[in-house]
């Protein structure tokens, strides 16, 4: 059995074993990332990251507030980051709903912030206790109009240090919002977890100006397509907004400003594709069936996997860490060595209908869906891997 | 040691079965050097209705991370040994709180008067679920005395260390007369059986 | 040229971004002058000013001037000033809001940045209608007007900026008119360094929208009616009811000390543990 899995470079030595949940994880991982401002509104099932930070957050010299509302909370998010501190918020479905508007905002003045999304069941109320993994599309374009995002999905309480680090560092170097999701299995799930000295965590920083202030253009069509951020007080004076702006950051109407505007937004993040897509293999070397699977369902799906194996099936599991930008490349090549893929998820199909799009007729693509509150069982993948065989 | 052994903690809410399972996940995880899972029944059912916590053991890193055959379970409630016995193996280990539990569905079963015992003995039936613990340490080879001591003085507040620590020990001495029974380690039965799903 | 234009022109940045978007006539430009002046005045360096705003024609105020500027989303201006003020406590941060943003769609932010005392300052400009989207009704719009959505006639009562930002805790609260610009830049100049959430609320007036639907003439005749209609607040205090019905109360309304969250949260840092 060959197992490759592609590592996230971020520990380097383990300091100390906690046994922790997955949302005490995001804590530890968003400080040990340097997030020194936190503001969020109470809300299942991710309250406790809110909590652990209004622990932490004061005793490190760092801000946590209570906000009134969930838009409250990601615009003083937004408005911490632009003073040059890193910053987050934890939310789940109706609140992640709610913070839409000022997450486009945040793409369109390209401010890193990382939003904590630890999906329940829902439209509306929803299952406020129960997982789910029907934010998906919701992450990717909740925000109106044309814009890049970064989408990442936890699936142990390992990956939710090692991923909010992730998140972090992503935003900082590509000056965007990153959208963390996790969901209610992985939130309340206590696992054993290293936690790594402060200096054995590898952390980017954005890249503040160095040219005298009056050359200093804050939105600067640069080779990469992210110009260096000024923070306030830094002697940059510049102006933000939520208008289609230009290189200095005054609204335009010109059609060629507008068209380099949306290029230089779209170009820092596809152009980076291959570092920012993060996947790990199970046994798919010589796999011809091949579950595609994120979140805590692709826990199942390991089980499922290695189950299937010792019943002399080939089967293999795809697991998507970045969901968004979709890991096309991966997929593909699961695609075409495969005669089937299977994509279970909590929802009635998100991230199968990307898999579909990218398939060109490779593999017959299996969807496997559950929406009732519960996990999905590594018997259920099996049954599916049988009816499959 | 098998690739999974499962625990369940079950009862009604209340009982302090979720503090039980992290206190027993944190020393079989931290103090032992295992992996280990621990979920546990969330929201508005924990309130006053059944009340669970699971836990998943192995020697390598865990993948599905909810029971599902379970190899121990504790059931402290007629409610909950109803509910969750059809799910424990025919080689697992039930403990059962006979204070509540009248109806124990197999001959087997290490039965015992947990919340009676806490009551009688230690004064306050909130420490059933650590006198539960010490039965569990006395009759299976998942934990040890010690780690278990160790993980529970860091889960409870300070003054009412003593308290905890004596209701260990009553657990662990009641649970006396069913250890030679079970002298045979229960992973080492476990570890001969394929992992099933 | 003016000693006043002299100053103002230092701010702005007249070399970039000009022609405006306001109409002739409009009040935001001499709102923009007073607190320019204002802020020359206490001798602030531009680079520790952030100028914030929400959505609307009286949001556009940042963009003309030469400090560090923020032109946010409709409603939230005060959420992300208070991001900014919590990250760097040496930043002044003054948020520039119409009375639709202030009180309508961020009238929840509002009142919780009183209600907390965080240390900013808001100038809301109140010229009781949407200006920008054409003249629809706003919190702030009288009983009995109209506008492009009250053709029969506006039936809901009015908020009273002031009152509300005192009520809610803030612990500087002061009115004046367009027309009263020097008396607006005497509340600006005690407002910006005021520890906590100060409000200045500007009565101004839209010709355009509010004044053409309202039939209430040009832009010198709402001034003037400004300048009939503002009574002092020590005046104010005196009158009856009835006698304050359709009257303006200009000056400093409240002014207090309170407990202001920034320095409440340096204490809960130091009882959280922080060293140093």
């Amino acid at each position: 059995m060959t197992e490759k899995e592609k590592v996230i470079p971020i520990k380097t030595n383990a300091a100390k074993e906690v046994l922790i949940h997955g949302n005490e994880a995001v804590v530890e991982g968003a400080i040990a990332a340097g997030c020194r401002f936190f503001a969020g509104y109470p809300i299942t099932p991710a309250t406790e990251i809110a909590e652990g930070m209004s622990i932490r957050l004061p005793k490190i010299g760092g801000t946590f507030i209570q906000m009134e509302d969930e838009m409250a909370s990601l615009g003083s998010v937004v408005g911490a980051s632009l003073a040059g501190v890193k910053a987050m918020t934890a939310t789940s479905g109706p609140g992640f709903s709610l913070m839409q508007e000022i997450l486009g905002y945040a793409c369109m003045i390209e401010v890193p912030c990382v939003v904590v999304d630890v999906m329940r069941g829902g439209p509306s109320t929803g299952l406020p206790t129960s997982p789910s993994q029907g934010d998906v599309m919701l992450a990717r374009w909740g925000s109106h109009g044309t814009h890049p995002i970064i989408v990442l999905a936890v699936s142990t309480v390992e990956d939710c240090f090692d991923v909010t680090v992730t998140a972090f560092n992503f935003s900082e170097k590509f000056r965007t919002p990153v959208i963390v999701l996790s969901d209610e299995i992985v939130a309340h799930t206590r696992e054993k977890v290293a936690l790594p000295s402060a200096d054995g965590v590898t952390i980017v920083n954005r890249i503040r100006p160095t040219v005298p202030a009056e050359w200093f253009q804050p939105y600067e069509n640069t080779p990469g397509g992210v110009p260096p951020m000024a923070i306030y007080g830094d002697g940059y004076r510049y102006h933000t907004t939520g208008l289609i702006h230009d290189s200095r950051g005054f609204p335009t109407d010109k059609k060629e400003e507008i068209k380099t505007f949306y290029e230089r937004i779209h170009k820092k993040i596809s152009q980076r594709f291959h570092e920012i897509q993060i996947v790990k293999n199970f046994f798919t070397e010589d796999a011809d069936i091949i579950i595609i699977a994120y979140g805590s369902v692709a826990r199942s799906s390991l089980l499922a996997a290695k189950t299937a194996r010792q019943n002399g099936l080939k089967v293999g599991l795809l697991q998507l860490v970045t969901l968004f930008p979709f890991p096309r490349k991966a997929v593909e090549t699961v695609l075409r060595q495969s005669r089937a893929v299977i994509v279970p998820e909590m929802n009635l199909g998100q991230i199968s209908r990307e898999v579909k799009r990218v398939n060109a007729k490779h593999s017959a693509v299996i969807t496997l869906n559950r929406v009732d509150s519960d996990l999905i069982t590594p018997k259920e993948i099996l049954a599916k891997i049988q009816e499959v065989v | 040691m098998a690739e999974r052994y499962e625990i369940l903690l079950s009862g009604f809410g209340g009982q302090g079965l979720i503090l039980a399972g992290i206190v027993l996940a944190e020393a079989i995880g931290i103090y032992e050097g295992k992996y280990v899972a621990q979920t546990q029944s969330y929201g508005p059912e924990a309130r006053g209705g059944r009340s669970r916590a699971g836990i998943v053991v192995s020697d390598q890193p865990i993948d599905y991370p909810k029971t599902n055959s379970i190899d121990l379970l504790l059931a402290m409630s007629q409610d909950a040994c109803d509910t969750y016995f059809t799910n424990l193996k025919p080689s697992g280990l039930l403990f059962v709180d006979s204070t509540f539990v009248k109806d124990v569905p197999v001959d087997d079963a290490i039965s015992i008067p947990f919340t009676e015992i806490a009551r009688k003995e230690i004064g306050s039936i909130m420490v059933a679920n650590i006198v539960a613990l010490g039965a569990i340490s006395r009759c299976s080879n998942i934990v040890t005395v010690e780690s278990l001591k160790k993980a529970l003085v860091t889960k409870i507040p300070r003054e009412t260390e003593d308290i905890n620590l004596r209701a260990l020990e009553a657990g662990i001495a009641a649970a006396g007369k069913f250890a030679h029974r079970y002298l045979i380690n229960s992973l080492q039965n476990a570890s001969k059986r394929k992992i099933s799903i | 040229m003016a000693r006043g234009t002299t100053v103002v022109h230092q701010y702005l940045r007249h070399d970039a971004i000009f022609p405006h978007v306001w109409c002739p006539g409009c009040g935001n430009g001499i709102v923009l002058g007073a607190l320019i002046r204002a802020v020359h005045h206490l001798g602030y360096p531009k680079d520790e000013i952030v100028l914030v705003s929400g959505i609307g024609c009286s949001s556009r105020m940042p963009l003309y001037v030469d400090f560090n500027t923020l032109h946010t989303v409709h409603g939230r201006a005060l959420t992300f000033a208070t991001g900014i003020k919590l990250a760097n406590s040496r930043l002044r941060v003054i948020v520039v809001m119409g009375d639709g943003d202030a009180v309508a769609i961020g009238g929840n932010h509002f009142i919780h940045a009183a209600r907390r005392n965080m240390d900013l300052t808001a100038i809301i400009l109140n010229n009781r209608i949407y200006g920008m989207t054409g003249g629809q009704s706003s919190p702030t719009t009288p009983y009995g007007m109209y506008s492009t959505t009250d053709p029969y006639s506006h039936i809901e009562p009015a908020f009273d900026i002031s009152e509300m930002a005192a009520c809610a805790g803030a612990t500087f609260v002061a009115r004046s008119t367009v027309y009263h610009a020097q008396l607006l830049q005497s509340l600006m100049e005690k407002a910006i360094p005021k520890k906590g959430f100060s409000v200045v609320e500007v009565i101004t007036h839209c010709h355009v929208q509010f004044g053409r639907a309202n039939k209430l003439g040009t832009h010198i005749d709402m001034m003037k009616r400004q300048r009939d209609q503002a009574v002092p607040v020590e005046k104010a205090q005196t009158m009856s009811p009835e006698e304050l019905k359709d009257k303006i109360p200009i000056g400093i309304l409240t002014d207090m000390v309170r407990p202001v969250y920034n320095e409440e949260y340096e204490n809960l840092k130091k009882r959280a543990g922080l060293t140093n």
